[in-house]
């Protein structure tokens, strides 16, 4: 299995970074995800072999770290924080508004496959609160108008872009 | 956007170049940039290591070790490769402050790192990054490309006759893997497991070999400390505590935003000057001082300098600068469980007291919350707590029991108000309580 081009070369730069080749693995896993959407059997089959380990410890790795998944997800993951310094700045409402707008829960996924959601924990946007990420992007300083504006605008980028 | 903000008390060291668009190579060096690694090529490791020791610097991440002092923990000769590794894991909830050093100034953090590996005799440097922190990895990255085709990396740089190489590394989501050994681990290529301590990493780290980890904060101050001396850079602080710091404001403040001022800078002070007072006309009720794993303060005792020492003799830490305010309508009883939700389902699931135990307490919590605890659920959850302390394989379950246990001893009426199915008293009027159904909760 090939991946994209800029993957094959940031693949082959990164291996010349380390003395043991297995630690591509964890960024590496996010680019494959990045590109394919989830991390599917091909995708862990294909690294492992690159990585000289068996399937079984890939999956061992990618079940520790909260970023990666073996599941489709929609387009967009809507990562709302509900951490403490968001909680105390109302996050546990600007949640509950984006789950009720989408009409998914934790972990759930739109109809259209556009949206994902999930409760996460703490993002790095506590002075800026509450925040929340869609997929790597910040949203920070959060009204539910803002996010009805946030969500539109990725609607309408999905819109675009069929 | 995460905005800067500023304030007259500022002592602008790791900030000076915020906002100038520092992240560009040649703006950096216009701006001061890479003088001090031009000095450094001249001194001497030893004379390095002295330097940062006479600062007072000490880790910006969270622990507070003096900084010189570990790296004078690396030996000499090693029969492997040495290594710096930059811990720009940055997750302790309250703590937003790496961010903006590595969208701002990721130069003077590269230029740490190479400082470091100059002090210790080591010829690879790796700045890691968390997963989420994508657009600022491509910064880095971007930084780092640019620091080698000007020579400053690479083979023989800046004509030293000296070898030198930074590495980008990312994570993928995990705060555990902010502690040293688990990220050594996870740039291993493995889970992010904490290593058994002894061999510390200066002695045996990343493959084997001597490694010094440092925070991103704690790096990105070494370019400074060396250009202006570690005696101008320690009496910037206070005594033991050398320096100024970028304290992160945030919860019930008026004026949220990361400001850098000296240690021992005065608390009441940081939240009612600089940040403005409690906001929406309240009273302080209590403040984490330093990123969720610190033990509470309640207003009464926030008459304190903000410097490590300080914080220490009143029992608590200065840990990360992360500044939680809270207002006199915060439910204690809810912060202690949305914190312990956190650890629980942080912990890396090794050893038994800390996956049984912040398992455990977070399943009280939320019941106790929920108002179904009884009264001997508040000796326990402090017992649990008490007992988890010092004997987790790392400080993951220290950080999650000192919060508790200081919320359970200093707010304990609050807990015994919600017992016998009691409603929250801070929660809005008519709001419904859902009793979760347990089993073998007793």
């Amino acid at each position: 299995m090939r991946f994209s081009e800029q993957f094959e070369q940031r693949f082959a730069e990164m291996l010349k970074h380390y003395p043991v080749k297995r630690s591509v693995l964890v960024p590496s896993l996010l680019y494959a995800q990045d590109e394919v959407g989830y991390l599917s059997d091909e995708v862990i089959a294909e690294l492992a072999k690159r990585c000289d380990l068996t399937e079984l410890e890939v999956r061992n790795v990618i079940s520790y770290y909260s970023m990666l998944t073996t599941k489709p997800r929609g387009k967009y993951n809507v990562q709302v924080c509900t951490n403490i310094c968001c909680m105390l700045r109302g996050a546990d409402d600007i949640y509950g508004y984006v789950s009720k707008t989408l009409g998914i829960g934790h972990k759930g996924t739109t109809a259209d496959g556009v949206f994902s959601l999930e409760s996460v924990e703490c993002i790095g946007a506590c002075s800026w609160a509450p925040a929340m990420q869609v997929n790597y992007d910040f949203h920070e300083n959060l009204t539910p108008e803002k996010i009805d504006r946030i969500l539109e605008e990725y609607a309408r980028k999905e819109e675009v872009g069929k | 956007m995460a905005d800067l903000v500023s304030h007259k008390d500022e002592v602008k060291v790791i900030s000076k170049r915020f906002g100038q668009g520092a992240a560009n190579i040649d703006r950096y060096i216009e701006l001061g940039g890479y003088a001090a690694l031009k000095k450094a090529l001249a001194m001497s490791s030893d004379d390095i290591i002295n330097e940062v020791k006479a600062s007072n610097l000490r880790g910006r991440g969270g622990a507070g070790f003096p900084t010189g002092m570990k790296w004078s923990f690396v030996p000499k000769q090693a029969p492997k490769p040495k290594y710096v590794l930059c811990n720009g894991d940055e997750s302790e909830p309250g703590t937003c402050k790496d961010r903006l050093i590595l969208e701002h100034d990721p130069h003077a953090v590269i230029e740490g790192v190479v400082i470091a590996g100059l002090s210790i005799g080591a010829k690879i440097g790796y700045i890691y990054i968390r997963g989420e922190y994508r657009y600022l990895s491509v910064i880095m990255q971007k930084a780092i490309a640019d620091a080698y085709a000007k020579g400053f990396l690479g083979k023989n740089i800046l004509g030293s006759g000296i070898d030198y190489d930074v590495f980008w590394h990312g994570g993928a989501g995990a705060y555990e893997v902010g502690e040293e050994s688990a990220l050594m681990e996870s740039l291993e290529g493995k889970r992010g497991i904490p290593r058994i301590k002894p061999p510390f990493p200066a002695v045996v780290g990343l493959f084997g070999g001597p490694t010094i980890i440092n925070n991103v904060e704690t790096l990105a101050a070494v370019p400074p400390i060396i250009n202006q001396g570690g005696q101008w850079y320690a009496e910037l602080g206070a005594p033991k505590n050398g320096g100024t710091r970028l304290f992160c404001l945030s919860g019930h403040i008026n004026n949220p935003g990361v400001f850098e001022l000296p240690m021992g800078y005065n608390l009441l002070k940081m939240i009612n000057d600089v940040g403005g007072g409690v906001w929406n006309n309240r009273k302080l009720k209590a403040v984490t001082p330093g990123g969720s794993s610190c033990p509470v303060i309640s207003a009464e005792e926030c008459d304190v300098p903000m410097d490590f020492d300080s914080l220490m003799k009143i029992g608590s830490m200065l840990g990360s600068g992360g500044v939680v305010v809270l207002d006199d309508r915060t439910c204690m009883v809810k912060y202690a469980q949305r914190i312990m939700r956190f650890y629980q389902h942080e912990s890396c699931g090794w050893c038994i007291p800390c996956r049984e135990g912040t398992d455990w307490l977070k399943k009280s919590l939320d019941r106790f919350h929920a108002g179904a605890g009884v009264r001997k659920d508040i000796d326990n959850i402090q017992y649990l707590s008490e007992n988890m302390l010092g004997r987790t394989f790392c400080p993951l379950g220290d950080a999650a029991a000192l919060p508790t246990i200081s919320i359970v001893k200093k707010y304990r009426e609050e807990f015994e108000a919600h017992l016998e199915g009691r409603p929250c008293p801070f929660e809005p009027e008519g709001a419904v309580r859902q009793l979760p159904v347990l089993a073998g909760a007793h």
